[in-house]
């Protein structure tokens, strides 16, 4: 089969407010309902200062590591958990959701939530995964991140904070960036460098 | 539906800071058109030497893109690591109509009086990098009015807001991966990326894959816009090719008689990497392979 030639992304710009955001998006189960925890951070730029127009896209497997198909996202009814939401920053740049501490997706694997990025400013989404701190031995093994030098290994591990929840800063550019993917591997995405001549 | 309780959520929204940082403007001259269009144009020019040296043809935005101001600081300087997709990653969350209902996709009927402007009605089709349908899955939209302003607090931009239009649609794509909205034409509108920049008329589109890998937000453009080699934002797609996907096409098979202009827009999502069963490969509507 040939492939098509893939339709390009666009920023998703200063006016999506009225439009993506919708009740309890970022609530994949009820604040305060057992097992539930909150996964929190700050998204900056190159200056590091706070992006206050930033919207992120969590996915995820159930705390058993179950993949969820089950509809319902948009219209919660407050028991059904479906693995994905959506959280607007606020005006200082900090999202909240609240969700579940991920499971392994197979036994020894290390768990962690897969993450899209949309800001105004950013020409395309970037995807990332943030993961839990615990369990060193299956950090070590992950493919991922030990594929990465350990200063930009520890941009994608979340801290776990006292309360159980866990804290995630992004940093969508400068010495500290976040590692963003690329699930492609066709080249069309190695465009971080922008304007450059060709390698 | 989310139309309902906008007006009134914009009302109570906090303070928030401008449309665009007016950082720019302050330290040097007033930057005009001219000296964004002469930026696009070198870039252009040497994205088309670099082709004509041998270098495959780029896809997706660049995410440097400086004549967008906007971006300079929010692009990521290191390459994109390669990932290899976990299992997690080639799914994608599940929607379905207890997510949406079949009228929001109509945004000429969300309040008591028509809207102003050009009814129109664009629809299309959902497909992966081979060519299957995405079924059942969601598409959102969103954009100005007929006169070019956002019912967004943001946008300060002095047109006329209309109060029959709220400009947010979303649908659930059929088993052939269709969708369809019917909508009024939007408008083009100023920005302050520099001094006189007009956005050329868009609809933000937001689609989901059959795998989170092909999560995407874009915009669709209507053909022959005079704006678009003006545009940062539809520029900093270097390569006219992929540029071109982003432009509905007028299709009067689509047009529905004295009622509304049909513009017919199809989305490619990137390659599928799941090992696909024959069900889901073929939807339910079948294949003739």
């Amino acid at each position: 089969m040939s492939k098509l030639a893939p339709t390009p992304g666009q920023t998703v710009g200063p006016f999506y407010g009225y439009a993506l955001p919708f009740n309890m998006d970022n609530e994949l189960l009820a604040p305060g309902s057992p097992g539930s925890i909150r996964l929190q951070g700050t998204v900056y730029d190159g200056a590091g200062n706070t992006i206050p127009d930033a919207i992120l896209e969590i996915w995820q497997p159930d705390s058993e590591g179950n993949i969820v198909q089950r509809t319902g996202s948009l219209v919660r009814d407050g028991y059904t958990f479906t693995g994905w939401g959506r959280g607007a920053v606020g005006n200082s740049g900090v999202y909240t959701f609240t969700t579940v501490n991920p499971g392994p997706l197979k036994a020894g694997a290390a768990p962690f939530i897969s993450v899209a990025v949309f800001a105004r400013g950013l020409m395309n989404r970037l995807f990332t995964r943030v993961y839990l701190p615990e369990n060193e031995e299956a950090l070590a093994n992950d493919p991922l991140l030990s594929s990465l030098d350990p200063e930009r290994r520890k941009t994608l591990i979340a801290r776990r904070d006292p309360d159980g929840g866990l804290t995630w800063d992004i940093r969508l550019q400068g010495g500290d960036e976040t590692v963003f993917l690329d699930f492609q591997q066709d080249g069309s995405l190695d465009l971080a460098s922008g304007d450059q001549a060709t390698p | 539906m989310p139309q309902d309780h906008t007006a009134q959520a914009l009302e109570t929204e906090e303070l928030v800071p401008p449309a665009e940082p007016h950082a720019a403007h302050d330290t040097k001259k007033v930057e005009t058109q001219a000296d964004l269009s002469a930026e696009i144009q070198a870039i252009g020019n040497r994205y088309a030497q670099a082709v004509k040296d041998g270098k495959g043809p780029e896809t997706m935005p660049r995410l440097d893109y400086a004549p967008y101001r906007s971006s300079i600081l929010r692009h990521p300087t290191k390459s994109l690591h390669h990932a290899d997709p976990e299992t997690i990653e080639l799914y994608s969350p599940a929607f379905g109509h207890q997510d949406v209902h079949a009228l929001e996709s109509d945004l000429t009927i969300q309040h008591n009086g028509e809207p102003q402007g050009e009814r129109i009605i664009v629809a299309g089709r959902v497909l992966d990098g081979d060519g299957r349908p995405v079924a059942g899955q969601l598409v959102e939209i969103w954009q100005a009015n007929a006169s070019g302003r956002y019912i967004h607090k943001r946008d300060q931009h002095p047109a006329p807001l209309d109060p029959n239009f709220t400009g947010v649609g979303r649908c659930i794509t059929g088993a052939d991966g269709s969708y369809s909205f019917t909508t009024i034409k939007p408008g083009a509108y100023p920005w302050k990326n520099h001094l006189n920049a007009w956005r050329p008329a868009h609809i933000h589109f937001s689609m989901f894959g059959s795998e989170f890998t092909q999560r995407i937000v874009t915009q669709m453009y209507f053909p022959g816009d005079q704006l678009f080699p003006l545009d940062p934002i539809y520029q900093s797609i270097v390569d006219q090719d992929a540029r071109d996907r982003l432009v509905a096409q007028y299709d009067h098979e689509l047009t529905s008689p004295e009622w509304a202009l049909g513009y017919k827009w199809d989305i490619i999502l990137t390659g599928s990497k799941r090992t696909w069963t024959e069900n889901e490969a073929y939807g339910d509507a079948g294949d003739e392979e």
